[in-house]
């Protein structure tokens, strides 16, 4: 686990205190900690045990225990390539490992550049136009490898746009 | 939003409007982008003096962007529609009663896929303006929270049994004898709770109807709350559907300032707060008990039942929890009556089921029917065969723990108890289609490896045996293996199956067993080494 800055645990204790009295504190906590810092940093666990009264132990329990959370910083953009059966039923098998091989890396990791995080993911919702991935919030649908690198190219160029 | 009630009592009758999807699977073909430019040539020709809509889809998703023009005849139907068709559709054919473009469709609600199908659930979706609580109303909205206030909560929970209402998360629990339970319980703080964790593959009902008519389940958890004297909600949202948790928000927020939510609602002496909370990616907390533990802020891990969550749910209080579809099909049954929708379906399937038509399906997309329609006529008629132009060979229905199906089981109707027959189940409606490249030991051993990832580690027959699985699945489809290895293998993965069907704490390790099976009696040769086939990867 990785932890954050002094800046970052101010984020954390305001977070914090917003959320600790509503019922089930827990998960919007960690929600929030990742929306806002784009993952849990070690140093938040203290601060999450002693606001909500349980140990350490137990928060690092709930965050292993979902995918969705992370300790580690992931890479500027987090994909998500949908794994379920309808998608299989669409070619996904093959498209994974070609976005792993186009990308270099292997679920779970983030590319040398700090680019890319590779995450699995099982449904998006979006089964009638299947294969899926989600890169933030942004779902696209009937997926092929020259459509991913369409969306790739254009992750990287918007910065660039000139009027 | 994009038109607000006030513009719509100062138009015309007539009052223009364009529509153009904000549902995710019309998003990721493409709606934002036509959304764009029918707002900048809104802006640009003023004299067009039309609104955008931004609505929920009407579920023929191979037809999306789907860009509909409001006519005296009706709505007008354009797709799919890219963003440099529409200056086209606008300026030169919108208003004009002479539609000549090459991508009009004709009326919408006339489409022979649209027409035939039965929606009392999804009526309003793909209609309305999801967060609009006044177009809400105008389609028919709150009219079962009205009738619902007139009601004792003993005459809720009974209209809602006479409705033959059965749980569509998909265990089909009678929803009325659920509400039974908890409005028993002594007065104390009770809470409704809606399993919006959809996190089966090949379902999205849940996902579009939260998306194109949140305000519905809304007014089902107030009515729900009524009925068994709850005055707390809770939503609790799969974290992979950002779009439908940004909508709910908004019209919980719309509700709240209409005074349908919080204290003394619709100025009566009855209070009911509803929020939503996230959940983050465990397929698991879609289990009922795991929910409750997720949303108490602790790991998803599965409760033994005994005692029930109607009995002791949410931090230990009676607690009522259904699937969005159940408790959206509520303000239906209040407003026409138990009666009305027990008159659809067949056996002890009453009313009607949203089907989702997904993998690889020439149209897919939502289609709600009553029950008893066979597989084969969803499939053909309405998916119209393989969207790879192949043929079709197998099928899978009820997410990740349904059975595989070949194409003699197809003309089992749906219903229930005709699908628990053939070892099948229903479950929230998703049919996932294969073509005839699929490799179904592939797709058996996926079931396996699913079920080690998902498992909330609880119970051994769940935790363990789905790592056996893979590995004895493994064994069976390995090259080098012998008959006799072979034939000893799957003497031990039925035997492992039936450890945990039999073994296990809950649905997720009890029916793993039956895509693996199902895979296995329909599909043997697959499980034969075969390195000459054309498998799939």
């Amino acid at each position: 686990m990785t932890a954050t800055n002094e800046q970052g645990l101010q984020q954390i204790a305001t977070i914090i205190e917003r959320n600790q009295t509503l019922p089930g504190a827990m998960l919007p906590i960690l929600h929030a900690i990742q929306n806002d810092l784009s993952f849990i940093p070690s140093n938040a666990l203290p601060l999450i045990a002693k606001a909500l009264n349980v140990s350490k132990a137990e928060v690092h329990g709930v965050i292993s225990f979902y995918h969705h959370f992370r300790t580690e910083e992931p890479g500027a953009h987090v994909i998500e390539i949908c794994r379920g059966e309808s998608c299989q039923a669409m070619g996904s098998r093959a498209l994974e490992e070609n976005i792993k091989q186009n990308l270099s890396i292997d679920y779970h990791q983030t590319s040398k550049d700090r680019q890319y995080t590779l995450e699995p993911v099982y449904c998006l919702g979006n089964c009638a136009c299947s294969p899926a991935i989600r890169i933030g919030d942004d779902i696209h649908g009937e997926l092929d490898l020259q459509k991913f690198e369409q969306i790739i190219a254009s992750l990287n160029t918007y910065s660039l746009e000139l009027k | 939003m994009n038109h607000s009630p006030s513009d719509d009592s100062s138009m015309p009758v007539a009052s223009r409007k364009i529509f153009v999807s904000l549902d995710t699977t019309a998003r990721s073909r493409g709606s934002d982008k036509v959304a764009k430019q029918v707002e900048s040539i809104l802006n640009s020709q003023p004299e067009l003096a039309a609104t955008l809509v931004r609505n929920g889809s009407r579920g023929m998703f191979w037809l999306e962007p789907l860009l509909e023009i409001n006519t005296p005849k009706g709505r007008v139907a354009y797709g799919p529609v890219k963003a440099q068709d529409v200056n086209d559709i606008i300026t030169l054919q919108c208003f004009d009663d002479a539609i000549e473009h090459p991508l009009c469709l004709g009326l919408t609600e006339e489409l022979p896929w649209f027409k035939s199908q039965q929606r009392l659930t999804f009526a309003r979706v793909g209609i309305i303006d999801p967060i609009d609580v006044d177009d809400y109303i105008s389609h028919g909205g709150f009219v079962g929270l009205t009738n619902a206030f007139a009601k004792t909560a003993q005459q809720l929970v009974d209209e809602v049994k006479d409705s033959g209402l059965r749980g569509r998360g998909g265990a089909a629990f009678p929803t009325g004898i659920k509400w039974q339970t908890v409005l028993n319980e002594p007065e104390q703080q009770k809470y409704i709770v809606c399993n919006a964790d959809e996190g089966d593959s090949g379902t999205f009902a849940d996902r579009m109807l939260m998306e194109g008519d949140p305000l519905v389940l809304v007014e089902g958890m107030i009515i729900a709350g009524l009925s068994v004297g709850a005055d707390q909600g809770y939503i609790y949202l799969r974290s992979e559907y950002p779009q439908a948790h940004d909508i709910l928000n908004k019209a919980i927020n719309n509700a709240k300032a209409a005074g349908y939510l919080g204290h003394n609602i619709c100025g009566t002496e009855h209070n009911f707060h509803l929020e939503v909370r996230l959940g983050a990616g465990a397929y698991i907390c879609g289990e009922e008990t795991s929910l409750l533990e997720s949303l108490e802020g602790k790991r998803g891990l599965v409760r033994a039942k005994p005692p029930l969550p109607a009995i002791e749910g949410l931090f230990g209080q009676p607690t009522v929890v259904n699937n969005v579809i159940s408790l959206a099909s509520v303000p239906y049954i209040l407003s026409h009556g138990g009666e009305s929708y027990r008159d659809f379906g067949m056996g002890r399937s009453r009313g009607t089921l949203p089907i989702q038509l997904a993998g690889n399906i020439a149209q897919g997309g939502l289609v709600e029917l009553a029950f008893g329609i066979s597989l084969n006529e969803l499939l053909q008629q309405y998916g119209n065969g393989c969207k790879s132009k192949r043929a079709m060979r197998s099928v899978q229905v009820g997410g990740p723990l349904g059975a595989y199906l070949p194409a003699d089981q197809w003309d089992t109707a749906l219903d229930y108890e005709e699908f628990a027959s053939i070892g099948a189940v229903l479950g929230h409606g998703g049919i996932v289609v294969f073509d005839d490249t699929v490799d179904m030991a592939a797709q058996a051993r996926f079931a396996m490896e699913f079920c080690e990832v998902e498992s909330c580690g609880k119970c051994t027959p769940c935790r363990i045996g789905a790592v056996r699985g893979v590995e004895v699945i493994d064994k069976i489809i390995n090259e080098k293996s012998n008959e006799q290895e072979r034939q000893d293998s799957v003497d031990l993965l039925h035997d492992l199956c039936d450890t945990m069907e039999f073994g296990s704490l809950c649905a997720m390790g009890g029916m793993t067993p039956f895509p693996v099976r199902s895979a296995l009696k329909y599909f043997p040769d697959d499980f034969l080494p075969q390195p000459s086939t054309q498998k799939a990867q």
